[in-house]
């Protein structure tokens, strides 16, 4: 039980991060499907920090070393689909699908050049990080607790108080709600959809290393993140595009995938004789099942994914 | 030559072009990042593919491998396409090839059906798969990337469960064809022996011909411009008497059919057998997604651009692997999908800088009427 709800809790935290992180890219205007590739990214940079780290590095340091490698990559690559789709007005789907594709291949590309250099025999995209993976779990009797559930609420938090409580968050808002009255007010959309943009990158990269962290200690980087930048996205949409919304719903689905990591612990589960696939399949078919109940009414910030052209009534 | 570079054809290809180069360059220089001294050879290898044989009976059976593959990507590709026309982005396109992959596999090797009923079955396995999207979008409203891509990963763990079922003992592939499921490969029509490659089939020259099909279809036919109109605008082509809801359906559906045909046409050929321990969905379907806007949006385009993805693919298996690895290829073709976003913009600078030059002119002709009137008078 105990292990259900630390499984649930750290899946959670991925999906709040991430899905934090689409819900102000969305709000300022932009829809990023590319969530997915931008995890895959910051993961990157976090594992490539912990496996150069040297071994005698205090936890803290690995810590904040950690999460800044994740989310200075993060942000850097959500730059692509930032200048693609604000400035050049490209299809957003179209560069969204391309960014998750790219980083899926480009971070195999580079941790196996990685490896091959350090041993030419090695052809493997996979990086170790066992010791320094230690750093952000703290054993409180049995309970695993790791730094991200806190970084989670954190960016929860941040959230909230930025979106609804700031003249930027707002602001932010309303060039994804009606672009030409916001300029028309004096607001740069540009740069708001940029900000709003960047932000969701550095929390995409939060997710992505959050959810390498989350189970193993190594990961190879061809299996990219299953699927999870996507289910985000339907997180997100089940929140409403609401910050605290979306933190219950991102503890549902948690729930859901924590239970293929665990659902041999239960005796009345491992009973039913259901297959393991079918549990790999359950945040899946829940989120297609919740998302055809929620979108009826959905509350889509009104611009997303239309390019702003000044001028254009 | 100037009118031939206002032609919305001519731009389009010109665009595609520009991004194929740009695609490769950006990958040499991926590839001198991480070794400068094998670069150049590497991305030729890259290009040459089955050229870099010397004998010309290998390159040619090589060739019909990448057409063995160039096949299910159009018929993936072509279902892109045909909903993007439509105004629906079908990224479940690897769900429904995979749904289609694992009915005719299943129905080879359990049941021993020949190979039309096989490929019947793949076709209605996508189709049903595309219309799980197709409904939860037009009656809920679902956006049908999200819910394709929740479809993707349902396909691939229903697949491998359901294909463990008619593994080899003792490996975790599906049987092999050609021992286990004979009726069911697709006859050859005699191109084996032309290619001397056992694996190359009907599928190859069905789905050119499904290429254009596909092009009557969406610019021929009533259908055709029912479906694209509600593509355009839904609230209009309802308020003109169409059946929206059918219509978005109906487009997913056959998108569906169309790649689970795609299954069908690989599967059937025996080339590769189903890994049943799979744990990311099949690169095809994501692939067809960059052959369809490489390839401008024209399903005869597509044809083009699917064998050329597919061409650069294969060819990164022909890299040294102490040095790179085969990935540079995908690299390179998500690079060319993410520069095709910028196509919009590179026609539109196109067709500015020509109209600029041609009001330039004009206004120099005037000019130089009017001055040479002066000197009359």
């Amino acid at each position: 039980m105990l292990l259900l709800i630390q499984y649930t809790l750290i899946f959670a935290s991925v999906l709040l991060l991430v899905a934090l992180g689409g819900c102000f890219s969305e709000h300022s205007g932009v829809i990023n499907l590319g969530l997915e590739g931008i995890m895959v990214i910051g993961a990157l940079g976090g594992a490539l920090v912990m496996r150069y780290l040297p071994a005698g590095t205090s936890a803290f340091v690995i810590v904040v070393c950690t999460l800044l490698g994740s989310v200075v990559l993060g942000v850097a690559y959500s730059a692509l689909l930032a200048v693609a789709s604000i400035n050049f007005k490209a299809d957003q789907t179209i560069v969204g699908t391309a960014l998750n594709m790219l980083g899926v291949a480009m971070a195999t590309v580079i941790v196996k050049a990685i490896n091959t250099a350090a041993n030419p025999d090695d052809v493997s995209s996979t990086i170790q990080y066992v010791s320094p993976k230690k750093a952000f779990l703290v054993n409180i009797g049995g309970f695993e607790f790791n730094w991200f559930m806190l970084i989670a609420i954190a960016a929860l938090i941040f959230a909230y108080v930025t979106l609804y409580k700031t003249k930027f968050g707002l602001r932010m808002m309303a060039c994804g709600e009606h672009p030409q009255a916001a300029d028309s007010v004096g607001i740069n959309v540009y740069k708001m959809r940029w900000a709003g943009v960047l932000i969701s990158g550095a929390l995409g990269g939060l997710g992505g290393i959050c959810y390498i962290l989350a189970g193993v200690s190594e990961w190879k980087f061809e299996n990219g993140v299953a699927g999870f930048g996507f289910l985000a996205l339907a997180v997100m949409i089940f929140g409403q595009w609401k910050p605290t919304r979306i933190a219950l719903a991102a503890l549902l689905f948690g729930l859901f995938r924590a239970l293929s990591n665990v659902y041999f612990g239960f005796d009345f589960l491992v009973n039913l004789h259901i297959p393991g696939s079918v549990y790999n399949m359950l945040p899946y078919i829940i989120s297609l099942i919740v998302l055809a109940f929620t979108s009826r009414q959905s509350r889509a910030p009104k611009a997303e994914g239309i390019p702003y052209e000044k001028g254009q009534r | 030559m100037r009118k031939l570079l206002k032609n919305n054809a001519v731009q389009s290809l010109l665009a595609s072009l520009i991004c194929i180069l740009l695609g490769l360059f950006i990958g040499y220089i991926v590839l001198l990042f991480i070794n400068p001294a094998g670069a150049g050879e590497a991305i030729l290898n890259i290009v040459k593919n089955f050229f870099n044989y010397n004998r010309p009976q290998a390159q040619f059976k090589y060739f019909g491998t990448t057409l063995i593959k160039t096949a299910p990507l159009l018929m993936c590709a072509l279902s892109v396409l045909f909903a993007y026309k439509v105004g629906l982005f079908n990224i479940g396109v690897a769900g429904q090839y995979v749904a289609g992959s694992c009915a005719c596999l299943y129905a080879a090797l359990a049941w021993g059906w020949s190979w039309l009923p096989c490929m019947l079955f793949a076709i209605v396995a996508g189709a049903v798969f595309g219309a799980v999207v197709g409904l939860l979008k037009s009656y809920c409203n679902v956006n049908e990337v999200i819910s394709g891509i929740m479809l993707n990963w349902i396909g691939l763990y229903t697949a491998n469960m359901i294909l463990s079922n008619v593994q080899e003992t003792g490996g975790n592939h599906t049987r092999d064809m050609f021992s286990a499921g004979r009726a069911a490969i697709l006859p050859s029509l005699g191109l084996d022996k032309l290619f001397g490659n056992k694996f190359v089939t009907l599928a190859v020259p069905l789905s050119i011909l499904l290429a254009i099909l596909v092009w009557v279809v969406l610019e021929k036919t009533k259908l055709g411009y029912e479906l694209k109109a509600t593509g355009f605008n839904r609230n209009a082509a309802k308020y003109a008497g169409m059946a929206e809801h059918r219509n978005i359906i109906l487009t997913l559906v056959l998108a569906g059919a169309l790649a689970g045909l795609g299954g069908s046409l690989f599967y059937q050929t025996g080339h590769e057998q189903w890994t049943c321990t799979a744990s990311s969905v099949p690169n095809m379907g994501f692939n067809g997604i960059a052959a369809t806007f490489l390839g401008g949006l024209n399903p005869i385009g597509t044809i083009f651009s699917s064998f050329f993805i597919q061409h650069i693919t294969e060819g990164g298996s022909h890299l040294d692997l102490k040095l790179y690895s085969p990935q540079i290829s995908s690299l390179i073709s998500s690079i060319i999908i993410y520069l095709c976003g910028f196509v919009l913009f590179m026609k539109h600078a196109m067709t500015n800088a020509i109209n600029r030059r041609e009001e330039r002119e004009y206004r120099e002709k005037q000019a130089r009427a009017k001055t040479g009137k002066g000197g009359e008078a």
